[in-house]
């Protein structure tokens, strides 16, 4: 348990902005006023939040098509996270990617893939890469339970055994893989037993409380770094939206959400930090409403904002114009 | 009398119509169903989704979950275990969710199943039909927004559908599944909720036979699925500017109706070839030159293609909306190849 105060005040940022911006993603996307896929991360936020903030500035991340939390988390400016939503020039990726996509490269996050399981062999690499040059950087991959199916997840973490990369297998286990529940399609029963056998060292956390996944996240990622040895973490969450906006999530039960919502990260958070007096209700409540104002600011900044030129749709093919 | 259905009604009946006359057809893919796993305890879950574009929606309460599997996320499993299901006497429909994510299970379709009739001397026969969505103008960026048309088409042993309209997404979709070879079926997520006149009974479309959407005599349009619809909106400008447009689709890329594309042109003596897909060896690049060499002498002017770009599909709005071939842009390479031939003809007429 983390006891100092700024610390605390900045899981907290982090925690209350990934929950606004997602709560005016959802509205906004019911209201019609964005276009695409919008993949909501409410629910998961302890574990972008616990995990990002033990990295390093250099250290690198694979998101996936629900990326906003780990954006967030990795302090990518609101403004480009709403604009990157919006299509235009002010967004993460100049508008190109959107949603599924918006992770800042200059962070040092690879990619938001929108193909299950595709960023796990890059974190891989990247850590490889890393070691082989003398860094002790690592890699964060992120994935959801449904990814350990793909060939992807057991193809990289023999690889990564094999080769020694300081790769963290993070899976966020949110009960469903799309709209299949795990305790259908997860025959081993959890996705530590699936890494074990490949000689990844796993563990598995509660996923709705931060100072659970930080502690967890420290030493994977201390282990990671100066053993080079790769691990997995699973941390056990819920998806409090549908697959994506607009799912009608006809496939939960109807009790679910709601006892999951009772164990909500951010009510957890506030419960442990006021009950022993290290903050109080009137701090959060502080930073929670800036965070409110931040994200409104950025949803309005970026409608405001210019769309690409024309000309950028043949931009950045390839590195040169050819 | 005439009734009425979307491509996804018109999809989902195929399907229905299929299972019930055969009991070795069997659907397999990710939530084609949902709910599984919760039958017993939450009855209510089974069947809630039907896939993301609800097509496979209803059939699980008809057929059970033996006929309606929902897989975990690993297509290299279920396409190769429909490619194996089909070899041993059944008729697998697997659905890939976007086309975007048959990377995934390539090596299945590419080495195996395209493979194995031709490399064992024809003793085997691989008759699985493999449905996925394709297709830009969704908002939905790079990762899932591709046609990958010409990706299959390349591959000698698969067969590819991508039909246009309910008529054809039925009567295609029932052939395919009665194919004794692989197809694939492409279905494109913008044209879903397109309406059109649909007979109830079952009846099929041979694959590999065109359809001439549009009689015209001046210029001959082929449209790649979606941009069939494209096309016949440019074709109805094109006619009050006094242009008859014939509009062709293809409906299969593999096999090809080559005779039918070929009398169009050259009866018409000018072809343009509208595709979404980006433009390099692409159906677009295909058709040209099925053109160049077999119809050389009967063309009066440029071939003309209208494509996407060679980039991936941007997610931006303005910029999806550049990439994606629209009705102005058909309507200047029709009369752009239409100029250049009359300017061709007149330096001939004046020995030039």
């Amino acid at each position: 348990m983390i006891e100092d105060r700024d610390t605390l005040l900045g899981l907290w940022q982090r925690m209350t902005r990934i929950r606004r911006f997602e709560e005016r993603a959802s509205t906004d996307k019911e209201a019609d006023l964005l276009e695409g896929y919008i993949h909501n991360y409410s629910g998961q936020e302890a574990i972008a939040t616990g995990i990002i903030t033990q990295l390093r500035a250099d250290d690198w991340i694979t998101s996936t098509y629900r990326n906003h939390g780990h954006s967030i988390a990795r302090d990518v400016p609101l403004e480009a996270m709403t604009g990157e939503l919006l299509g235009r020039t002010t967004g993460v990726c100049g508008g190109k990617g959107g949603s599924m996509h918006a992770v800042d490269q200059d962070l040092g996050m690879i990619g938001g893939m929108g193909i299950v399981a595709g960023g796990m062999p890059i974190a891989a690499g990247a850590a490889l890469a890393a070691r082989r040059r003398g860094q002790d950087r690592v890699a964060v991959t992120f994935f959801g339970d449904g990814a350990v199916h793909q060939g992807a997840f057991h193809e990289s973490m023999t690889f990564a055994a094999l080769f020694n990369c300081p790769v963290i297998f993070v899976c966020e286990n949110n009960l469903y893989a799309e709209t299949t529940a795990v305790d259908y399609h997860l025959i081993a029963g959890s996705v530590i037993a699936m890494a074990e056998p490949y000689g990844v060292h796993a563990t598995q956390v509660d996923g709705m409380d931060v100072f659970a996944v930080r502690d967890a996240a420290e030493q994977l990622i201390a282990r990671a770094r100066y053993t080079g040895r790769p691990a997995l973490l699973e941390a056990m969450t819920y998806r409090y939206g549908g697959q994506y906006e607009g799912d009608t999530q006809t496939y939960k039960p109807p009790q679910e959400v709601a006892q999951w919502r009772a164990r909500d990260p951010l009510l957890t958070f506030r419960r442990r930090v006021t009950e022993p007096g290290l903050l109080t209700h009137g701090d959060l409540d502080e930073v929670a409403e800036r965070s409110r104002v931040e994200v409104a600011d950025a949803f309005a900044a970026a409608a405001l904002a210019p769309w690409p030129d024309p000309s950028v749709l043949l931009t950045d093919v390839y590195t040169e114009i050819s | 009398m005439t009734r009425e259905l979307t491509i996804k009604d018109a999809l989902n009946e195929a399907l229905r119509q299929a299972m019930e006359a055969d009991d070795d057809v069997v659907l397999l893919g990710e939530d084609i169903a949902g709910g599984a796993g919760r039958d017993e305890a939450y009855p209510e879950a089974a069947d809630a989704w039907g896939g993301p574009f609800g097509v496979t929606q209803g059939l699980l309460g008809q057929f059970g979950r033996d006929r309606v599997m929902d897989t975990p996320i690993a297509e290299t499993g279920f396409v190769g275990a429909s490619i194996g299901m089909a070899i041993a006497g059944m008729r697998p429909v697997p659905e890939i969710m976007y086309v975007d994510f048959i990377g995934t299970s390539f090596d299945q379709l590419l080495n195996h199943a395209a493979k194995l009739r031709y490399l064992y001397g024809g003793k085997v026969s691989v008759p699985m039909t493999v449905r996925t969505v394709t297709g830009a103008g969704f908002r939905a960026a790079g990762e899932h927004s591709q046609t990958l048309y010409s990706l299959y088409t390349h591959i000698p042993g698969l067969k590819v559908v991508a039909p246009a309209t309910p008529y054809d997404a039925k009567g295609l979709l029932l052939a395919a599944i009665q194919d004794s070879d692989p197809v694939i079926f492409m279905e494109h997520k913008r044209l879903y909720m397109t309406t059109g006149h649909v007979p109830e009974e079952p009846y099929t479309i041979p694959l590999g036979t065109a359809s001439i959407v549009r009689a015209g005599d001046d210029v001959t349009i082929i449209g790649v699925q979606k941009m069939v619809h494209t096309a016949l909106e440019a074709a109805t400008e094109l006619e009050q500017q006094g242009i008859s447009c014939e509009v062709i689709d293809p409906r299969s890329y593999s096999p090809l109706d080559t005779d039918t594309i070929l009398t169009s042109i050259r009866r018409t003596g000018h072809l343009v070839v509208v595709d979404e897909s980006h433009p390099r060896c692409s159906l677009a690049t295909d058709i040209s030159a099925l053109a160049a060499e077999h119809a050389f002498h009967d063309l009066r002017g440029p071939v003309r293609m209208v494509t996407g770009t060679h980039s991936p599909v941007p997610f931006s709005p303005p910029l999806e909306d550049l990439y994606v071939p629209d009705v102005p842009r058909i309507v200047d390479a029709v009369r752009s190849t239409l100029d250049q031939g009359r300017k061709g003809a007149e330096a001939v007429a004046h020995g030039r």
